[in-house]
């Protein structure tokens, strides 16, 4: 069933409750220096675009509740889909909810 | 006299408009839906037509046929809502005001959304199959497709009825199968999610039963646009498709007039409180069906499960009572996975689809999450309950909240 499991886990000298696939399972435990260490795991290094992306994401979720979807990241922050994955290569939806600390987006049903 | 305005005749607005007339009371209430055309599809009956089980005129009938007496039908092309006023405007002019408003205008395709796709190849080498126009169109390309690369693709989730891309991919490789023409046909299942479906448990079966077909499946495709000179899908981080025929779910996207009036989401959708359909931050305007963007699928099933849920909540609100049922975003679906099978999965916001048996635990008749002949005659008898039962709102056998019994839940656990 969808019930979250979470353990705990020590990320960059912080210990935070993560899933079983290691997305934050509180938001609230997230700050910014949490957000390097996670994008280190992933091998990502932040600059300034990776920063306003992240800080969109968590500024949506707080206000809906959810994870954005990359179309939704993408009129937010005003970041062309492109440039999201040059950012976050491979799969930046859930790139970027992992490094802002999200749950993983739900995948819509 | 108060006025309830349903926007959309489709499946959730001729359920509601029916079942309401007969819940409200004729001298206080005034219930008026509003559609476009007078043109009602039987969607799921969509891919009937491609594979030329069904003639695209055995789908239509009259919108205002299946209205109950007592509702008033207006044809016109909505144009704007203006909550502040309580007014409807028609693109005509006209305009129509009400006391509750419900937004019914469901979702469709929109292919001018991703460069290249409705283009120079489309109809030709590019289809879909969520029109009645595209459903003709892809079943004559198909009557001449012997070999090649036949490439299924999902743009964006989400869409309406998740299950039926892959249902297509299944039923086509049945199809080619029989007609011996497997072997000079490469199929390809394209899509944006991580694996075949968006439910784990769902996903690792559906995506098995793809295996076992032969069918290569391409996640975490998102993409960017239809290259016309190489005839292949390009995705944003440059992955590459080639195609002969691309079979394509283009971007669903709720009705534009919901941008204009302030009341859609990124994707057109009206954001809803998922368990009453109160659009937020009114009381007077509720969406349902797939214009609504509760986090289920979007699908005739779960429009008539809402509708359970949608009367007794109105009837209470607008008597000044808390609403007091909650909707637990109940969706089930039949996939139809060729050689006369299919598979019945059943879910809701919290719960996996789970394997067992369905309505009845233990004895089915329908399975779950497997493939039987008996779920394929059950697909098959859904037309007739869809345009005597569904639509015109009579009770039928199963229960609006899901059961999680005859289920197997111990599977779901990892
Ligand atoms: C190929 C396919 C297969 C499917 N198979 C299944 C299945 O097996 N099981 C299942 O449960 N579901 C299935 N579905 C999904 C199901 O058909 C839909 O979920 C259901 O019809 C949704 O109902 P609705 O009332 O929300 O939208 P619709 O039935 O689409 O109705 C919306 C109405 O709004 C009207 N409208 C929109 N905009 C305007 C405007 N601006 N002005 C005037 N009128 C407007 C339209 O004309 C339309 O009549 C399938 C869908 C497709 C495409």
């Amino acid at each position: 069933m969808t019930t979250t499991q979470s353990t705990t886990t020590t990320i960059g000298g912080h210990t935070v409750h993560v899933d079983q696939e290691g997305f934050l399972t509180d938001p609230d435990e997230w700050d910014p220096q949490l957000g390097e260490a996670l994008a280190q795991q992933i091998g990502i290094a932040l600059g300034p675009d990776h920063r306003t992306v992240i800080a969109f994401a968590r500024a949506d979720y707080t206000e809906r509740g959810e994870s954005p979807t990359l179309r939704r990241v993408s009129t937010g922050a005003d970041v062309p889909v492109k440039t999201l994955f040059e950012l976050f290569p491979g799969k930046p939806a859930k790139k970027i909810a992992y490094v802002a600390g999200l749950p993983k987006p739900r995948g819509c049903v | 006299m108060r006025h309830l305005l349903i926007l959309g005749a489709g499946t959730a607005g001729t359920m509601l408009a029916n079942r309401l007339r007969r819940a409200l009371d004729h001298d206080e209430w005034r219930v008026i839906v509003v559609d476009r055309d007078d043109d009602h599809v039987y969607q799921p009956g969509l891919l009937e037509v491609v594979f030329g089980h069904r003639e695209p005129g055995q789908l239509v009938r009259s919108r205002s046929a299946q209205i109950a007496d007592g509702v008033s039908v207006v044809k016109g092309e909505i144009d704007r809502v203006d909550t502040d006023a309580r007014t409807v405007h028609l693109a005509d002019g006209r305009h129509l005001s009400y006391d509750q408003l419900v937004i019914a205008t469901g979702t469709s395709p929109h292919p001018e959304e991703t460069p290249g796709m409705d283009g120079a190849l489309w109809r030709r080498s590019v289809h879909e199959f969520y029109t009645l126009e595209g459903a003709r169109a892809l079943r004559d390309a198909l009557d001449g497709f012997r070999s090649g690369r036949l490439v299924v693709h999902v743009t964006e989730m989400p869409i309406k009825c998740p299950i039926a891309p892959l249902e297509f991919a299944l039923m086509a490789e049945s199809e080619l199968r029989e007609q011996g023409l497997r072997d000079a046909v490469e199929i390809t299942y394209v899509t944006p999610l991580s694996g075949a479906f968006t439910r784990p448990i769902a996903s690792a079966r559906l995506g098995h039963l793809l295996e076992e077909r032969g069918i290569t499946v391409e996640p975490d495709f998102v993409v960017e646009r239809v290259d016309e000179d190489a005839s292949a899908l390009v995705s944003y981080d440059e992955r590459s498709v080639p195609f002969d025929l691309l079979v394509t779910v283009p971007l669903n996207k709720g009705a534009d007039f919901l941008a204009r009036s302030g009341l859609g989401d990124d994707l057109n959708y009206v954001p809803v409180d998922p368990q009453t359909f109160l659009a937020r931050g009114h009381d007077d305007v509720w969406a349902i069906g797939d214009a609504s963007d509760i986090p289920t699928s979007k699908a005739g099933s779960v429009a008539h499960f809402s509708v359970e849920i949608f009367v007794p909540n109105f009837l209470e609100h607008i008597a000044g009572r808390r609403m007091t049922h909650s909707f637990d975003g109940h969706a089930n679906c039949f996939i139809e996975s060729g050689h006369g099978k299919a598979l019945l999965i059943d879910f809701n916001y919290d719960v996996e689809p789970l394997p067992g048996k369905y309505p009845v635990p233990g004895v089915g008749p329908m399975t779950l999450l497997d493939e039987s002949r008996m779920n394929h005659f059950s697909k098959q008898s859904f037309s007739w309950i869809y345009w005597n039962v569904l639509l015109p709102g009579r009770p039928i056998p199963l229960p609006s909240a899901m059961s999680m019994a005859g289920k197997h839940a111990t599977e779901a656990t990892p």
